[in-house]
């Protein structure tokens, strides 16, 4: 659905986005994650025509981009760095307006599909007050439904859930993963790691304008090859672990110890410690978060890069 | 598209106060003209004022000339300099352009809608005045800048041709403006581009030492609708306004459209 080669963008002499090369196939949940700065934004702008990129080739639907924007837009729903709307105007004649603009669509008129996004998004009860008067959350829901208007075959979202409370976080996750059950494929860019680590199937990661992963969540979260023993003979465990071939000690705390097993199965070393006569109380095989993932990745200190 | 951004500007409480407040300056200056029955001296003051105490039928061509300087290109420049600035600044110009709306029937169509305000602001201005005009100095045939009569019918084609010419005039505003609506993302600052090539012009329309410009500036011959109230008419000073104007909204157009449609739209 999305495929970029070599996209490169330069603003002047600052290199945004370099050689990104992007493969996102039909009905994906795709997470695409990077710090602040890293070129997401950029990316997310020349995917819909509105940053011209410096180099490289991007295909959306299947066809190129810019160029066929005319064709391919259309299919597109997009919500980019936040919802933007006419704030004397209501959420409904927003939409209207917004629909009204550029080519005729097929597929119901207005006022339904109008109804069906609001509906989809949980404004069905606005009034008539003008968007000015809304709240962030309420917004953010109107710049989804904007999105949800034509039905598209892919959405491109950009941080949907930013203002919004818990409750509405979880109704636009719920949201994502009822329309990519539904055959859409979902491009979300965010920096909330928890989110696309719930949400998505497949995720990239971009840091200072650079590609650093693309692969499925499942395999950018695979075990670490640490082992977390919980017990109170921590002393007895680690002499039976350390006698293991190939395993290192890792910390250790009053009832916990860390187990770097290199090549060995966790099942060993927990019948070596059950046999051993150590009381194990808990036995777990460390998966990384989506967080650990990133910081690694995209791994320097905190400052921005200037 | 343009109906699109017609229901815009329509929908826009601000349109209709500033072309409220247009009309209302010579509506103002007609009521105290009346009320004191002090005149500028025929031949100062701003043009068909000295006339207008006798006559209301000068003054739609009078209350045009009230509001030519500044007032008017001052809403036309904030308006259009709004167009494309406007809507980045709120950030809907990219939801539209990934509607997607093509960045060149966009501009036109901010064109277009531009000149329907210039066409209104104009048609308002001129058509409440003569109300204005008739009702508090009556309507009596025309003297002209030159002395003969000038008959109803003429005056009516006189003044139609003033209103061209002025929106026309009004148009090379625009295209300055909407050119730097295209460059900024602040509609003010567009809108104070347009103003400060306007202000630029005018000064130097003033200068000495500028006489060699002076025929090439675009202020230059806004107020040569005068030359129509001439028996015979001065043709001289409103084709060369037409054609000046002409250029100029010529290659501010296209500077905009060159630039709107090559930009990285970052807003």
């Amino acid at each position: 659905m999305i495929r970029t080669e070599g996209l490169s963008k330069r603003f002047g002499g600052l290199v945004a986005v370099e050689g990104l090369d992007l493969d996102v196939g039909e009905g994906d949940l795709f997470g695409f994650l990077g710090p602040n700065g890293s070129g997401k934004t950029t990316t997310v702008r020349m995917l819909l025509g509105l940053v011209f990129a410096t180099s490289g080739r991007i295909e959306v639907l299947g066809r190129p981009m810019p160029r066929a924007a005319r064709e391919v837009l259309p299919q597109v729903g997009s919500l980019v760095e936040g919802p933007a709307f006419y704030p004397h105007l209501s959420g409904r004649a927003n939409l209207a307006l917004f629909d009204a603009a550029g080519p005729r669509v097929t597929g119901g008129d207005r006022r339904r599909r109008i109804d069906d996004a609001l509906a989809r998004v949980g404004l069905d009860r606005v009034g008539r007050r003008p968007v000015r008067a809304w709240s962030s959350g309420m917004r953010q829901r109107l710049g989804l439904a904007a999105a949800l208007l034509r039905a598209p075959r892919l959405l491109v979202l950009d941080e949907p859930t930013n203002g919004l409370d818990p409750h509405g976080t979880r109704e636009v996750r719920d949201l994502l993963a009822e329309l990519a059950a539904g055959g859409t494929t979902v491009f979300l860019s965010s920096h909330l790691l928890a989110e696309v680590e719930l949400v998505c199937t497949r995720a990239a990661i971009v840091d200072r304008g650079r590609l650093v992963a693309q692969d499925r969540v499942a395999a950018l979260l695979g075990p670490t090859g640490r082992v977390l023993v919980t017990t109170p003979d921590v002393g007895a465990a680690a002499d039976l672990a350390a006698a293991l071939p190939g395993v290192r000690l890792g910390e250790r705390g009053p009832d916990r110890l860390a187990v770097h097993l290199d090549g060995t199965a966790p099942e060993a070393l927990n019948r070596r410690l059950v046999d051993g006569g150590v009381r194990v109380r808990e036995l777990v095989v460390e998966r990384p978060s989506l967080e650990d993932v990133f910081l690694r990745l995209t791994g320097r200190d905190g400052r921005v890069p200037g | 598209m343009f109906l699109v951004e017609l229901r815009k500007l329509v929908g826009r409480p601000r349109t209709w106060v500033t072309i409220g407040l247009l009309a209302g300056l010579p509506t103002l200056v007609a009521v105290l003209l009346r009320v004191t029955g002090v005149g500028p001296r025929p031949g100062q003051g701003p043009a068909f004022l000295a006339q207008v105490l006798n006559n209301g039928a000068l003054f739609p061509a009078a209350a045009l000339a009230l509001v030519l300087p500044v007032f008017l290109p001052v809403a036309v420049a904030v308006l259009a300099g709004d167009t494309v600035a406007g809507e980045a600044s709120a950030g809907t110009l990219r939801y539209l352009l990934v509607r997607p709306v093509g960045r060149t029937r966009l501009l036109v169509a901010k064109l277009a809608v531009t000149v329907v305000f210039v066409f209104l602001a104009v048609l308002v201005v001129a058509g409440v005045a003569f109300a204005v005009g008739a009702w508090l100095f009556g309507v009596k045939p025309l003297p002209s800048v030159s002395g003969q009569t000038i008959a109803a019918q003429d005056a009516t084609w006189r003044t139609a041709v003033t209103v061209a010419y002025v929106a026309w005039s009004m148009l090379g505003v625009a295209a300055v403006a909407l050119f730097a609506s295209t460059v900024t993302d602040s509609p003010l600052a567009a809108a104070l581009g347009a103003l400060a090539a306007l202000v630029t012009s005018q000064v130097l329309d003033l200068l000495d030492a500028a006489a060699a410009i002076k025929p090439y500036l675009p202020t230059h011959y806004w107020l040569a609708f005068v030359d129509l109230f001439r028996t015979p008419v001065l043709w001289h000073g409103v084709s060369r306004g037409f054609a000046i104007q002409a250029v100029y909204i010529a290659v501010f157009l296209g500077a905009a459209w060159a630039n709107f449609a090559t930009k990285d739209i970052k807003s």
